[in-house]
């Protein structure tokens, strides 16, 4: 039988192709991406290293990169959790918006206290407003049974009109409120108020926070009683349920926990990038896409917190490479959101073949112990 | 000004103006409603109707043909549900997340082509109205009803007929099955991966159409991300309809109401801000799917991918 085939030699070759995944899919999306060049009569090798020389060229190209990185790796934590949790949330756009908003006032309202203080309350308060609109969903999801990809998209939505609203009315630059053309924009944050910067460029106090926080996320998933419970009921909802865990308690705060990053997300770029909240009434004027993008990462990085971190890198990279690329070889940057579309599809394409070798590699260690093989593993040979 | 509402002309002209916003949601929706009705979510309706704006644009500005710039957005949406079909039936990949990398492509390809091909902002004339003899003549109801553009009148000439395929045909009923329990419906000899291919591309089709009346018959303009958030819209208003055509033309009402209101509402420069009329009826959709969830039931296979039992 084909079965005897799969042995443990191999394992680790089965494993590693597994890890490999993802270089693979964001291979063939470049490829694509070639081709495209091709068609706009673009030399493909001239695009991608402008591309390159645009993220890693300069230490300023490096630090920008970086800077685009560190919301990308905040939502993407978020999304280890509440995806680990089997909750879906689309809501990242939403959840940086409603934190930044809250992070912002905490700015211009308590201007006279010290400033670690105000970043310290600004910083917890883009936390829980993120947690606040991850945790309606969640809610809505765990006690009403209501479908929690619409919900966070519509509550991307709401966010957007209350983003809007807020900064053409009551929370609008005072400067501006006088104005004719009345920019909505809020008034910007003290000097005192900004996260400080690591090195002479524009990296600031945000991507260190983003790398500490990673970690605890991982000790948080896989070192805990909370994160082993989250994982518990994403794997199986039914047995967590047997085992005695509160299943509804749990999806609701993997979506809560995931907002909340997005949330201080979206208050890292007020207090360490933009030094106000503007908008142009769209959600990606604002967040750059980076609750999108985050998704991303955070699948690229196989829902890991530690390999998010590079896989924030390389969307950031590609994020900033692409605005160089459009300079030299008028490529305009929207290919590189065509191309994280295409990752992110074949991504989760291939997870097809993961599944398929995992089974293989169960029925490999079953078949070593019972003799009949098992009719699955048969199957998967001659899919795969 | 807020009393200038109740003047006739101006209810005419919003009511017409709301019947028409109705047209993207009603040909996305409804595509969505059979993807949807055969257990597959298609989150990435937004890109569809993107590219598909963008083809029906460009084509028709280029050829001087509206009828061949709406094929061509047909064609695109078709294409892009072939790729999402061959994902979701044939690589089983989670549907909620796929359906986001084709939003994300279509969103950047549109854009990409957009900048690239044309550059800048320019207009078609769009599909003319067309009055109904005799019934355009009516006082209000003609000019709110049957003074539209044929877009418009194929929109809510579908959800009918959308309503008699689903309920009263073989294919109907197969499309149901495949949603509703994929082993029973295999087992009696129903392809469950060809009905998938089916819906999901018919679904693209009609996002590609949903687009293209964004671009050649309501607006008559392409710009980046033009449908703004509709096609995910388009995909909540499935729930909201509760996977009926009547109820996701009841849905498509709603908003395509309230955004007319609103769009009056900034040019009158109401003192109500306009940006919390237009978040109302993403609250309402919630309140809504809160309110209903219990009562109606969603596909039992709704993106659980299909595998046949040996």
């Amino acid at each position: 039988m084909p079965a005897v085939k799969k042995r443990p030699p191999r394992e680790w070759l089965s494993r590693l192709l597994d890890s490999l995944l993802p270089v693979f899919a964001t291979l063939a999306a470049l490829f694509i991406g070639a081709v495209m060049l091709l068609f706009l009569r673009v030399n493909p090798l001239e695009a991608y290293k402008a591309l390159w020389d645009g993220a890693f060229g300069s230490s300023n190209a490096i630090a920008e990169t970086l800077v685009k990185a560190t919301p990308l790796l905040l939502v993407a934590l978020g999304i280890c959790i509440s995806f680990r949790g089997d909750v879906i949330n689309i809501g990242g756009e939403g959840q940086m918006i409603v934190g930044a908003i809250l992070a912002t006032w905490v700015g211009l309202t308590f201007t006279t206290l010290p400033g670690w203080l105000v970043i310290t309350f600004a910083m917890l308060a883009g936390f829980l407003g993120g947690a606040l609109w991850g945790g309606i969903p969640g809610f809505l999801k765990a006690y009403f049974n209501v479908n929690e990809i619409l919900s966070t998209v519509m509550m991307n939505a709401i966010a957007v009109q209350l983003m809007n609203y807020l900064l053409r009315g009551p929370m609008i630059d005072p400067a501006q409120a006088e104005l004719a053309s009345k920019i909505p924009q809020t008034a910007p944050l003290l000097d005192v108020f900004r996260l400080p910067r690591l090195v002479p460029t524009r990296l600031h106090l945000g991507a260190l926070i983003a790398v500490i926080l990673a970690i605890l996320v991982y000790i948080l998933l896989w070192r805990t009683t909370l994160g082993y419970r989250i994982r518990a009921v994403g794997q199986n909802p039914h047995a967590a349920r047997y085992a005695g865990i509160q299943v509804q308690r749990y999806m609701v705060l993997a979506l809560l926990l995931s907002g909340a990053f997005s949330g201080l997300a979206g208050a890292t770029q007020v207090y360490g990038v933009n030094y106000r909240m503007i908008t142009d009434g769209s959600a990606s004027g604002f967040t750059g896409s980076a609750g999108f993008n985050g998704i991303v990462a955070a699948l690229f990085g196989q829902l890991h917190p530690i390999w998010s971190i590079p896989a924030s890198v390389l969307f950031g990279a590609l994020l900033v490479g692409a605005n160089k690329m459009q300079r030299m070889v008028q490529v305009p940057s929207a290919l590189v959101i065509a191309l994280n579309g295409l990752v992110v599809v074949f991504v989760v394409s291939s997870e097809i073949w993961r599944r398929r070798r995992q089974r293989q590699r169960l029925a490999a260690a079953d078949h070593e112990e019972e003799e009949p093989p098992r009719a699955e593993t048969g199957r998967a040979e001659a899919g795969a | 000004m807020i009393s200038d509402l109740f003047s006739v002309t101006v209810l005419i002209g919003i009511l017409a103006s709301g019947i028409r916003l109705a047209t993207p949601y009603l040909y996305a929706a409804i595509g969505e409603t059979f993807s949807q009705k055969s257990g597959v979510l298609n989150l990435g309706v937004e890109g569809q109707m993107l590219l598909g704006a963008f083809a029906a644009f460009y084509v028709s500005l280029n050829t001087g043909s509206l009828w061949l710039g709406l094929l061509t957005a047909m064609l695109v949406g078709a294409l892009m549900g072939l790729a999402m079909a061959y994902v979701t039936v044939n690589l089983q990949a989670q549907q909620g997340i796929s359906g986001i990398g084709f939003y994300l492509f279509g969103l950047g390809m549109s854009d990409l082509l957009f900048q690239r091909l044309m550059g800048t902002v320019e207009t078609v004339r769009g599909f003319p109205k067309i009055y109904i003899p005799f019934l355009s003549d009516i006082p209000g109801i003609g000019e709110i009803f049957f003074s539209q553009n044929i877009l418009v009148y194929g929109a809510y000439l579908l959800v009918p007929l959308a309503w008699f395929v689903l309920n009263k045909t073989t294919l109907g009923l197969k499309i149901r099955a495949v949603g509703e329990n994929p082993d029973a419906a295999d087992s009696l000899g129903v392809n469950v991966g060809r009905i998938r291919y089916f819906t999901i591309i018919l679904g693209g089709t009609l996002s590609g159409i949903a687009g293209a009346s964004l671009s050649i018959a309501l607006l008559n303009v392409f710009q980046q991300n033009m449908t703004s958030g509709q096609g995910f819209i388009a995909v909540a208003l499935v729930y909201f309809g509760a996977w009926r055509p009547a109820g996701v033309l009841g849905g498509a009402l709603l908003f395509s109401m309230v955004n007319s209101l609103q769009l009056w509402m900034q040019v009158k420069s109401v003192p109500i801000p306009s940006d919390i009329a237009v978040m109302l009826p993403y609250v309402l959709t919630i309140l809504v799917l809160v309110a209903t969830v219990s009562k109606v039931r969603a596909p039992s296979a709704l993106t659980k991918p299909f595998e046949r039992e040996n």
